[in-house]
Protein backbone atom coordinates (compact mmCIF):
# COMPACT_ATOMS: atom_id res chain seq x y z
CA UNK A 1 0.00 0.00 0.00
CA UNK A 2 1.33 3.44 -0.90
CA UNK A 3 1.61 5.54 2.27
CA UNK A 4 -1.00 8.24 2.71
CA UNK A 5 -2.84 7.29 -0.43
CA UNK A 6 -6.16 6.85 1.34
CA UNK A 7 -7.88 8.64 4.20
CA UNK A 8 -10.91 8.25 6.44
CA UNK A 9 -13.15 11.28 5.90
CA UNK A 10 -16.33 10.04 7.54
CA UNK A 11 -16.70 8.22 10.84
CA UNK A 12 -19.63 7.74 13.16
CA UNK A 13 -21.29 5.32 15.49
CA UNK A 14 -25.00 4.65 15.88
CA UNK A 15 -27.04 7.49 17.38
CA UNK A 16 -27.74 5.35 20.42
CA UNK A 17 -25.50 2.76 22.04
CA UNK A 18 -26.02 -0.01 24.55
CA UNK A 19 -29.55 -1.37 24.57
CA UNK A 20 -31.54 -0.50 21.44
CA UNK A 21 -34.60 -2.79 21.40
CA UNK A 22 -36.54 -0.70 18.87
CA UNK A 23 -34.04 -1.05 16.01
CA UNK A 24 -33.30 -4.02 13.78
CA UNK A 25 -29.79 -5.04 12.88
CA UNK A 26 -29.87 -3.75 9.32
CA UNK A 27 -31.12 -0.38 10.58
CA UNK A 28 -28.18 -0.19 13.00
CA UNK A 29 -25.94 -0.48 9.91
CA UNK A 30 -27.97 2.19 8.17
CA UNK A 31 -28.12 4.53 11.17
CA UNK A 32 -24.33 4.45 11.49
CA UNK A 33 -23.97 4.85 7.71
CA UNK A 34 -26.28 7.88 7.61
CA UNK A 35 -24.35 9.47 10.47
CA UNK A 36 -21.03 8.80 8.72
CA UNK A 37 -22.31 10.24 5.43
CA UNK A 38 -23.50 13.34 7.26
CA UNK A 39 -20.11 13.56 8.95
CA UNK A 40 -18.41 13.49 5.54
CA UNK A 41 -20.99 15.65 3.77
CA UNK A 42 -21.83 12.86 1.32
CA UNK A 43 -25.02 11.31 -0.03
CA UNK A 44 -25.57 7.67 -1.01
CA UNK A 45 -25.08 8.68 -4.65
CA UNK A 46 -21.53 9.77 -3.80
CA UNK A 47 -20.63 6.30 -2.49
CA UNK A 48 -19.49 3.65 -4.97
CA UNK A 49 -17.94 1.05 -2.68
CA UNK A 50 -19.59 -0.91 0.14
CA UNK A 51 -18.00 -3.25 2.67
CA UNK A 52 -19.65 -4.80 5.68
CA UNK A 53 -19.85 -7.84 7.93
CA UNK A 54 -22.88 -9.32 9.67
CA UNK A 55 -25.09 -8.35 6.75
CA UNK A 56 -24.23 -8.90 3.09
CA UNK A 57 -23.05 -5.85 1.11
CA UNK A 58 -26.01 -6.51 -1.20
CA UNK A 59 -28.43 -5.91 1.68
CA UNK A 60 -26.68 -2.76 2.82
CA UNK A 61 -26.22 -1.25 -0.67
CA UNK A 62 -29.87 -1.85 -1.55
CA UNK A 63 -31.14 -0.59 1.82
CA UNK A 64 -29.19 2.66 1.52
CA UNK A 65 -29.76 3.17 -2.20
CA UNK A 66 -26.14 2.81 -3.21
CA UNK A 67 -25.05 1.50 -6.62
CA UNK A 68 -21.55 0.18 -5.97
CA UNK A 69 -18.80 -0.65 -8.43
CA UNK A 70 -16.98 -2.58 -5.68
CA UNK A 71 -18.16 -4.60 -2.69
CA UNK A 72 -16.39 -6.58 0.03
CA UNK A 73 -18.22 -9.00 2.29
CA UNK A 74 -15.16 -10.30 4.09
CA UNK A 75 -16.43 -11.82 7.31
CA UNK A 76 -13.74 -13.11 9.62
CA UNK A 77 -15.33 -12.01 12.89
CA UNK A 78 -14.83 -8.86 14.92
CA UNK A 79 -11.78 -7.60 13.04
CA UNK A 80 -13.56 -7.78 9.66
CA UNK A 81 -13.68 -3.98 9.54
CA UNK A 82 -9.91 -3.69 9.82
CA UNK A 83 -9.69 -5.96 6.78
CA UNK A 84 -12.35 -3.87 5.02
CA UNK A 85 -10.26 -0.73 5.56
CA UNK A 86 -7.24 -2.52 4.16
CA UNK A 87 -9.10 -3.89 1.14
CA UNK A 88 -10.84 -0.55 0.54
CA UNK A 89 -7.51 1.26 0.44
CA UNK A 90 -6.25 -1.20 -2.17
CA UNK A 91 -9.47 -0.89 -4.19
CA UNK A 92 -9.34 2.93 -4.19
CA UNK A 93 -5.68 2.83 -5.22
CA UNK A 94 -6.54 0.44 -8.03
CA UNK A 95 -9.37 2.67 -9.24
CA UNK A 96 -12.11 0.10 -8.61
CA UNK A 97 -14.11 2.72 -6.71
CA UNK A 98 -13.58 6.18 -5.26
CA UNK A 99 -15.57 6.44 -2.02
CA UNK A 100 -16.03 3.39 0.21
CA UNK A 101 -18.60 3.04 2.97
CA UNK A 102 -17.80 0.41 5.63
CA UNK A 103 -20.65 -0.45 7.97
CA UNK A 104 -21.23 -2.44 11.11
CA UNK A 105 -24.46 -2.92 13.03
CA UNK A 106 -25.29 -5.61 15.50
CA UNK A 107 -28.28 -6.19 17.72
CA UNK A 108 -26.03 -8.26 19.94
CA UNK A 109 -28.11 -7.78 23.07
CA UNK A 110 -31.69 -7.25 21.89
CA UNK A 111 -31.43 -9.67 18.91
CA UNK A 112 -33.82 -7.66 16.75
CA UNK A 113 -33.75 -8.73 13.11
CA UNK A 114 -30.71 -10.95 13.50
CA UNK A 115 -32.03 -14.27 12.30
CA UNK A 116 -31.34 -17.52 14.09
CA UNK A 117 -28.50 -17.75 16.58
CA UNK A 118 -26.07 -20.66 16.15
CA UNK A 119 -27.15 -24.18 15.33
CA UNK A 120 -26.51 -26.57 12.49
CA UNK A 121 -22.72 -26.57 12.69
CA UNK A 122 -22.08 -30.16 13.80
CA UNK A 123 -20.30 -30.98 10.55
CA UNK A 124 -17.59 -28.30 10.85
CA UNK A 125 -14.27 -29.18 12.41
CA UNK A 126 -15.11 -27.03 15.43
CA UNK A 127 -18.56 -28.65 15.58
CA UNK A 128 -17.03 -32.12 15.59
CA UNK A 129 -13.96 -31.62 17.72
CA UNK A 130 -14.79 -28.77 20.12
CA UNK A 131 -18.55 -28.36 20.55
CA UNK A 132 -19.16 -31.84 22.01
CA UNK A 133 -16.93 -30.95 24.96
CA UNK A 134 -19.28 -28.25 26.17
CA UNK A 135 -17.84 -25.04 24.79
CA UNK A 136 -20.41 -22.29 25.20
CA UNK A 137 -19.14 -19.60 22.89
CA UNK A 138 -16.25 -17.24 23.52
CA UNK A 139 -16.36 -17.10 27.37
CA UNK A 140 -15.40 -20.77 27.67
CA UNK A 141 -13.20 -21.08 24.57
CA UNK A 142 -11.48 -17.77 23.81
CA UNK A 143 -10.27 -17.95 27.42
CA UNK A 144 -8.80 -21.44 27.07
CA UNK A 145 -5.21 -20.49 26.19
CA UNK A 146 -4.72 -18.25 29.22
CA UNK A 147 -3.69 -20.77 31.93
CA UNK A 148 -0.92 -21.93 29.60
CA UNK A 149 0.07 -18.29 28.98
CA UNK A 150 0.20 -17.78 32.77
CA UNK A 151 2.39 -20.82 33.33
CA UNK A 152 4.82 -19.91 30.56
CA UNK A 153 5.11 -16.21 31.46
CA UNK A 154 4.58 -16.03 35.22
CA UNK A 155 1.68 -13.63 34.69
CA UNK A 156 -0.72 -13.51 37.66
CA UNK A 157 -4.48 -13.48 38.06
CA UNK A 158 -4.12 -10.05 39.70
CA UNK A 159 -2.47 -8.75 36.53
CA UNK A 160 -5.38 -10.12 34.49
CA UNK A 161 -7.91 -8.44 36.78
CA UNK A 162 -5.95 -5.20 36.59
CA UNK A 163 -6.64 -4.93 32.85
CA UNK A 164 -10.32 -4.42 33.63
CA UNK A 165 -9.50 -1.92 36.39
CA UNK A 166 -7.35 0.31 34.16
CA UNK A 167 -9.82 0.22 31.29
CA UNK A 168 -12.62 1.22 33.65
CA UNK A 169 -10.57 4.33 34.48
CA UNK A 170 -10.61 5.26 30.80
CA UNK A 171 -14.33 4.47 30.54
CA UNK A 172 -15.04 6.91 33.39
CA UNK A 173 -13.98 9.71 31.02
CA UNK A 174 -16.36 8.56 28.27
CA UNK A 175 -20.00 9.65 28.59
CA UNK A 176 -21.12 6.92 26.16
CA UNK A 177 -19.41 4.07 28.04
CA UNK A 178 -21.75 1.41 29.41
CA UNK A 179 -19.86 1.04 32.71
CA UNK A 180 -18.16 4.07 34.27
CA UNK A 181 -17.97 3.35 38.02
CA UNK A 182 -14.45 2.70 39.33
CA UNK A 183 -13.54 -0.89 40.23
CA UNK A 184 -10.62 -2.47 42.09
CA UNK A 185 -8.67 -5.66 41.51
CA UNK A 186 -10.57 -7.18 44.45
CA UNK A 187 -13.89 -6.19 42.85
CA UNK A 188 -12.88 -8.00 39.68
CA UNK A 189 -11.59 -11.09 41.47
CA UNK A 190 -14.73 -11.27 43.62
CA UNK A 191 -17.08 -10.87 40.67
CA UNK A 192 -18.99 -13.88 39.35
CA UNK A 193 -16.87 -16.69 37.90
CA UNK A 194 -17.72 -17.34 34.24
CA UNK A 195 -15.03 -19.79 33.16
CA UNK A 196 -12.13 -20.22 35.57
CA UNK A 197 -9.94 -18.21 35.71
CA UNK A 198 -12.16 -15.54 34.07
CA UNK A 199 -14.64 -13.49 36.12
CA UNK A 200 -17.47 -11.54 34.57
CA UNK A 201 -15.55 -8.23 34.81
CA UNK A 202 -12.85 -9.86 32.67
CA UNK A 203 -15.39 -10.64 29.93
CA UNK A 204 -16.68 -8.12 27.41
CA UNK A 205 -20.13 -6.58 27.48
CA UNK A 206 -23.00 -7.69 25.26
CA UNK A 207 -24.66 -4.59 23.78
CA UNK A 208 -26.33 -3.19 20.66
CA UNK A 209 -24.76 -0.65 18.35
CA UNK A 210 -22.96 0.05 15.13
CA UNK A 211 -20.46 2.22 13.34
CA UNK A 212 -19.45 3.27 9.86
CA UNK A 213 -16.42 4.69 8.07
CA UNK A 214 -15.97 6.43 4.72
CA UNK A 215 -12.67 6.32 2.86
CA UNK A 216 -11.49 8.28 -0.18
CA UNK A 217 -8.12 8.98 -1.80
CA UNK A 218 -5.79 11.25 0.16
CA UNK A 219 -5.88 13.91 -2.60
CA UNK A 220 -9.65 14.28 -2.23
CA UNK A 221 -9.54 14.09 1.56
CA UNK A 222 -8.55 17.74 2.03
CA UNK A 223 -11.87 18.86 0.52
CA UNK A 224 -13.97 17.22 3.25
CA UNK A 225 -15.30 18.96 6.37
CA UNK A 226 -13.51 16.74 8.89
CA UNK A 227 -9.80 16.49 9.57
CA UNK A 228 -8.57 13.61 7.38
CA UNK A 229 -7.19 10.53 9.07
CA UNK A 230 -4.65 8.88 6.80
CA UNK A 231 -4.07 5.13 6.54
CA UNK A 232 -0.32 4.63 6.93
CA UNK A 233 -0.24 0.87 6.85
CA UNK A 234 -2.26 -2.23 7.50
CA UNK A 235 -2.02 -5.95 8.03
CA UNK A 236 -4.24 -8.99 8.15
CA UNK A 237 -3.99 -12.72 8.70
CA UNK A 238 -5.87 -15.79 9.86
CA UNK A 239 -4.70 -18.80 11.84
CA UNK A 240 -7.34 -21.39 12.75
CA UNK A 241 -11.10 -21.65 13.29
CA UNK A 242 -10.44 -23.87 16.34
CA UNK A 243 -8.84 -22.33 19.41
CA UNK A 244 -7.56 -25.79 20.37
CA UNK A 245 -5.44 -25.84 17.20
CA UNK A 246 -3.51 -22.59 17.73
CA UNK A 247 0.18 -23.23 17.17
CA UNK A 248 1.00 -21.89 20.65
CA UNK A 249 -1.27 -20.80 23.46
CA UNK A 250 1.01 -18.02 24.68
CA UNK A 251 1.00 -16.12 21.38
CA UNK A 252 -1.31 -15.47 18.44
CA UNK A 253 0.26 -16.18 15.06
CA UNK A 254 -2.42 -14.11 13.31
CA UNK A 255 -1.63 -11.12 15.58
CA UNK A 256 2.10 -11.39 14.91
CA UNK A 257 1.73 -11.68 11.12
CA UNK A 258 -0.83 -8.88 10.85
CA UNK A 259 1.04 -6.55 13.19
CA UNK A 260 4.40 -7.01 11.50
CA UNK A 261 2.89 -6.32 8.09
CA UNK A 262 1.21 -3.14 9.34
CA UNK A 263 4.40 -1.79 10.93
CA UNK A 264 6.39 -2.56 7.77
CA UNK A 265 3.87 -0.88 5.49
CA UNK A 266 3.67 2.17 7.72
CA UNK A 267 7.44 2.40 8.10
CA UNK A 268 7.14 3.35 11.76
CA UNK A 269 8.73 2.11 14.96
CA UNK A 270 6.94 1.27 18.20
CA UNK A 271 8.19 4.51 19.78
CA UNK A 272 6.25 6.44 17.11
CA UNK A 273 2.88 5.10 18.32
CA UNK A 274 0.97 7.59 20.49
CA UNK A 275 -2.26 5.67 20.94
CA UNK A 276 -3.25 2.03 20.74
CA UNK A 277 -6.49 0.08 20.54
CA UNK A 278 -6.37 -3.69 21.10
CA UNK A 279 -9.67 -5.50 20.71
CA UNK A 280 -10.40 -6.74 24.24
CA UNK A 281 -13.11 -9.36 24.07
CA UNK A 282 -11.57 -10.68 27.29
CA UNK A 283 -8.99 -9.23 29.65
CA UNK A 284 -6.12 -11.36 28.35
CA UNK A 285 -6.36 -9.99 24.80
CA UNK A 286 -4.31 -6.84 25.55
CA UNK A 287 -1.46 -9.10 26.78
CA UNK A 288 -1.37 -10.95 23.47
CA UNK A 289 -1.75 -7.72 21.48
CA UNK A 290 1.02 -5.85 23.32
CA UNK A 291 3.41 -8.79 23.00
CA UNK A 292 2.59 -10.09 19.52
CA UNK A 293 2.72 -6.57 18.07
CA UNK A 294 6.09 -6.07 19.73
CA UNK A 295 5.25 -3.35 22.27
CA UNK A 296 6.31 -5.70 25.11
CA UNK A 297 8.61 -8.70 25.31
CA UNK A 298 6.86 -12.07 25.75
CA UNK A 299 5.36 -12.32 29.21
CA UNK A 300 5.89 -8.67 30.18
CA UNK A 301 2.52 -7.16 29.23
CA UNK A 302 0.82 -7.91 32.56
CA UNK A 303 3.43 -5.94 34.48
CA UNK A 304 3.53 -3.24 31.76
CA UNK A 305 -0.17 -2.57 32.37
CA UNK A 306 0.26 -2.92 36.15
CA UNK A 307 2.97 -0.23 35.95
CA UNK A 308 0.33 2.10 34.44
CA UNK A 309 2.04 2.49 31.07
CA UNK A 310 -1.33 2.10 29.33
CA UNK A 311 -3.36 4.10 31.87
CA UNK A 312 -4.31 7.76 31.87
CA UNK A 313 -1.04 9.72 31.69
CA UNK A 314 0.97 6.62 30.69
CA UNK A 315 3.34 6.47 27.73
CA UNK A 316 1.12 4.16 25.65
CA UNK A 317 -2.58 4.99 26.18
CA UNK A 318 -4.52 1.80 25.42
CA UNK A 319 -8.24 1.23 24.85
CA UNK A 320 -9.08 4.81 25.71
CA UNK A 321 -12.81 4.40 25.07
CA UNK A 322 -12.99 1.85 27.92
CA UNK A 323 -12.76 -1.09 25.53
CA UNK A 324 -15.00 -4.06 25.08
CA UNK A 325 -14.82 -4.58 28.84
CA UNK A 326 -16.41 -1.22 29.75
CA UNK A 327 -17.40 0.81 26.66
CA UNK A 328 -19.48 -1.54 24.53
CA UNK A 329 -19.25 -4.86 22.69
CA UNK A 330 -21.93 -5.76 20.20
CA UNK A 331 -20.28 -8.99 19.07
CA UNK A 332 -17.93 -7.62 16.40
CA UNK A 333 -16.17 -4.85 18.31
CA UNK A 334 -13.44 -4.04 15.75
CA UNK A 335 -15.47 -1.15 14.34
CA UNK A 336 -15.50 0.63 17.72
CA UNK A 337 -11.72 0.28 18.08
CA UNK A 338 -11.39 1.93 14.65
CA UNK A 339 -13.86 4.68 15.64
CA UNK A 340 -11.86 5.51 18.77
CA UNK A 341 -8.61 5.65 16.78
CA UNK A 342 -10.29 8.06 14.33
CA UNK A 343 -11.57 10.25 17.21
CA UNK A 344 -8.10 10.33 18.73
CA UNK A 345 -6.55 11.32 15.39
CA UNK A 346 -9.20 14.01 14.88
CA UNK A 347 -8.49 15.27 18.40
CA UNK A 348 -12.10 14.91 19.56
CA UNK A 349 -12.03 11.81 21.80
CA UNK A 350 -13.66 12.14 25.23
CA UNK A 351 -10.37 10.92 26.73
CA UNK A 352 -8.16 12.71 24.22
CA UNK A 353 -4.45 11.86 24.22
CA UNK A 354 -2.66 15.21 23.88
CA UNK A 355 -0.82 15.70 20.57
CA UNK A 356 -1.41 12.13 19.42
CA UNK A 357 -0.23 11.77 15.82
CA UNK A 358 -0.16 8.01 15.20
CA UNK A 359 -2.74 5.48 16.35
CA UNK A 360 -3.00 1.74 15.82
CA UNK A 361 -6.26 -0.20 15.93
CA UNK A 362 -5.63 -3.92 16.24
CA UNK A 363 -8.48 -6.39 15.96
CA UNK A 364 -9.15 -10.05 16.56
CA UNK A 365 -11.69 -12.19 14.72
CA UNK A 366 -13.24 -15.35 16.10
CA UNK A 367 -11.21 -16.79 18.97
CA UNK A 368 -7.65 -15.94 17.91
CA UNK A 369 -8.87 -17.06 14.46
CA UNK A 370 -8.19 -13.88 12.49
CA UNK A 371 -6.56 -10.51 12.89
CA UNK A 372 -6.41 -7.08 11.27
CA UNK A 373 -4.21 -4.09 12.11
CA UNK A 374 -4.62 -0.49 10.91
CA UNK A 375 -2.02 2.26 11.43
CA UNK A 376 -3.52 5.75 11.17
CA UNK A 377 -2.14 9.26 11.34
CA UNK A 378 -3.49 12.80 11.29
CA UNK A 379 -0.26 13.96 9.61
CA UNK A 380 0.45 14.03 5.89
CA UNK A 381 3.81 12.37 6.27
CA UNK B 1 -23.11 -35.56 33.19
CA UNK B 2 -26.72 -34.65 33.49
CA UNK B 3 -28.20 -35.35 30.08
CA UNK B 4 -25.89 -36.52 27.33
CA UNK B 5 -28.66 -36.21 24.76
CA UNK B 6 -28.30 -32.43 25.11
CA UNK B 7 -24.70 -32.47 23.84
CA UNK B 8 -24.23 -30.87 20.41
CA UNK B 9 -23.06 -33.96 18.58
CA UNK B 10 -20.45 -34.26 15.88
CA UNK B 11 -21.74 -34.88 12.37
CA UNK B 12 -18.96 -36.93 10.72
CA UNK B 13 -17.95 -36.05 7.18
CA UNK B 14 -16.28 -38.36 4.65
CA UNK B 15 -12.91 -36.96 5.74
CA UNK B 16 -13.47 -37.50 9.48
CA UNK B 17 -15.54 -40.71 9.45
CA UNK B 18 -12.55 -42.92 10.30
CA UNK B 19 -11.91 -40.96 13.50
CA UNK B 20 -15.43 -41.48 14.80
CA UNK B 21 -15.44 -45.14 13.72
CA UNK B 22 -12.23 -45.42 15.74
CA UNK B 23 -13.57 -43.91 18.95
CA UNK B 24 -16.54 -46.27 18.70
CA UNK B 25 -14.01 -49.12 18.95
CA UNK B 26 -12.18 -47.26 21.75
CA UNK B 27 -9.26 -46.38 19.49
CA UNK B 28 -7.87 -42.85 19.21
CA UNK B 29 -6.87 -42.49 15.58
CA UNK B 30 -4.50 -39.85 14.22
CA UNK B 31 -3.00 -39.41 10.79
CA UNK B 32 0.60 -39.31 9.68
CA UNK B 33 2.25 -38.13 6.48
CA UNK B 34 4.11 -40.79 4.49
CA UNK B 35 6.39 -38.15 3.00
CA UNK B 36 7.39 -35.87 5.88
CA UNK B 37 6.37 -37.98 8.88
CA UNK B 38 4.20 -35.25 10.40
CA UNK B 39 1.49 -36.56 12.75
CA UNK B 40 -1.61 -34.37 12.74
CA UNK B 41 -5.16 -33.71 13.90
CA UNK B 42 -7.99 -32.88 13.15
CA UNK B 43 -8.47 -35.36 10.31
CA UNK B 44 -8.06 -34.44 6.65
CA UNK B 45 -6.87 -36.55 3.71
CA UNK B 46 -3.67 -34.58 3.16
CA UNK B 47 -0.76 -33.39 5.26
CA UNK B 48 -1.17 -29.84 6.57
CA UNK B 49 2.60 -29.49 6.88
CA UNK B 50 3.64 -30.43 3.32
CA UNK B 51 0.35 -30.89 1.38
CA UNK B 52 1.13 -34.50 0.47
CA UNK B 53 -1.95 -36.65 -0.21
CA UNK B 54 -0.02 -39.74 0.82
CA UNK B 55 -1.09 -40.11 4.45
CA UNK B 56 -2.07 -42.96 6.74
CA UNK B 57 -4.26 -43.45 9.77
CA UNK B 58 -2.61 -44.84 12.90
CA UNK B 59 -3.65 -45.52 16.45
CA UNK B 60 -2.33 -43.09 19.06
CA UNK B 61 -0.94 -44.32 22.36
CA UNK B 62 -3.71 -42.54 24.28
CA UNK B 63 -1.14 -40.83 26.50
CA UNK B 64 -1.32 -37.06 26.79
CA UNK B 65 -0.48 -34.11 29.03
CA UNK B 66 -2.71 -31.22 30.10
CA UNK B 67 -1.88 -28.15 27.98
CA UNK B 68 -4.53 -25.68 29.17
CA UNK B 69 -8.14 -25.51 30.33
CA UNK B 70 -11.01 -23.50 31.72
CA UNK B 71 -13.62 -24.57 34.25
CA UNK B 72 -16.94 -23.50 32.83
CA UNK B 73 -19.32 -22.09 35.43
CA UNK B 74 -22.27 -21.26 33.17
CA UNK B 75 -24.95 -23.97 33.12
CA UNK B 76 -24.86 -26.34 30.16
CA UNK B 77 -27.83 -28.70 29.69
CA UNK B 78 -25.57 -31.71 29.15
CA UNK B 79 -23.39 -31.22 32.22
CA UNK B 80 -23.89 -31.37 35.99
CA UNK B 81 -22.37 -28.33 37.68
CA UNK B 82 -19.04 -26.85 36.69
CA UNK B 83 -16.88 -28.77 34.25
CA UNK B 84 -13.48 -28.55 32.63
CA UNK B 85 -12.96 -27.81 28.96
CA UNK B 86 -9.38 -28.73 28.22
CA UNK B 87 -6.80 -28.95 25.49
CA UNK B 88 -4.37 -31.83 25.79
CA UNK B 89 -1.10 -32.50 24.00
CA UNK B 90 -1.01 -36.06 22.72
CA UNK B 91 2.21 -38.05 23.06
CA UNK B 92 2.45 -37.99 19.25
CA UNK B 93 2.38 -34.16 19.14
CA UNK B 94 -1.08 -33.01 18.02
CA UNK B 95 -3.41 -31.24 20.45
CA UNK B 96 -7.12 -31.79 20.89
CA UNK B 97 -9.99 -30.42 22.94
CA UNK B 98 -11.61 -32.71 25.49
CA UNK B 99 -13.02 -32.88 29.02
CA UNK B 100 -10.89 -34.11 31.93
CA UNK B 101 -13.00 -36.69 33.78
CA UNK B 102 -12.79 -38.88 36.88
CA UNK B 103 -11.15 -36.11 38.91
CA UNK B 104 -12.46 -33.07 40.82
CA UNK B 105 -13.17 -30.15 38.50
CA UNK B 106 -10.95 -27.77 40.47
CA UNK B 107 -7.73 -25.83 39.82
CA UNK B 108 -6.11 -27.90 42.59
CA UNK B 109 -6.85 -31.21 40.87
CA UNK B 110 -6.23 -29.97 37.34
CA UNK B 111 -2.56 -29.10 37.09
CA UNK B 112 -0.97 -28.11 33.80
CA UNK B 113 1.32 -30.75 32.29
CA UNK B 114 -0.16 -33.54 34.42
CA UNK B 115 -0.16 -36.93 32.70
CA UNK B 116 -3.43 -38.10 31.22
CA UNK B 117 -4.84 -41.17 29.58
CA UNK B 118 -7.65 -41.39 27.01
CA UNK B 119 -11.03 -42.73 28.17
CA UNK B 120 -13.96 -43.24 25.86
CA UNK B 121 -17.54 -42.16 26.52
CA UNK B 122 -20.34 -43.64 24.44
CA UNK B 123 -22.91 -40.90 23.77
CA UNK B 124 -25.07 -42.52 21.07
CA UNK B 125 -24.84 -45.67 18.94
CA UNK B 126 -22.86 -43.68 16.40
CA UNK B 127 -20.84 -41.27 18.52
CA UNK B 128 -18.27 -42.05 21.19
CA UNK B 129 -16.27 -39.11 22.51
CA UNK B 130 -12.61 -39.20 23.52
CA UNK B 131 -12.21 -37.96 27.10
CA UNK B 132 -9.09 -37.89 29.23
CA UNK B 133 -8.52 -38.77 32.87
CA UNK B 134 -5.47 -38.55 35.15
CA UNK B 135 -3.03 -41.33 34.27
CA UNK B 136 -2.98 -42.42 37.91
CA UNK B 137 -6.72 -43.16 37.72
CA UNK B 138 -6.23 -45.46 34.74
CA UNK B 139 -3.47 -47.56 36.28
Amino acid sequence: MKPNSVAIVGAAETTEMGRIPNTSQIMLHADAALNAMQDAGLKPGDIDGVACAGESPTNIAHYLGIVPTWVDGTQVGGCSFMLHVRHAAAAINEGLCSAVLITHGESGRSRVGTGRRGGGSGHTLAGQFEGPFGTMGPPSAFTLPFLRYMKETGTTLEQLANVAVVQREWAALNPRATFKDPITIDDVMNSRMIAYPFHIFECCLVTDGGGALILVSAERARDFPQKPVYILGSGESVETPMVSQMARFESSKAFAVSGKKAFEEAGISHADVDHLMIYDAFAHLPFYGLEDLGFCKPGEAGQFIMDRNTAIGGKLPLNTNGGGLSYMHSGMYGMYALQESVRQMRGIAPAQVPDAKISIAHGVGGMFAASGTIVMSNQEI
Amino acid sequence: MADLSKLPLPVPTPETRHFWDGTKKHKLLLQKCDDCGNAYFPPRPFCPACASRSVQVFEASGNATLYSYVINHRPHPAFDGVYSIAVVTLEEGPRMMTNIINTPQTPEALVLDMELRVSFGEITNDITLPYFEPAEVST
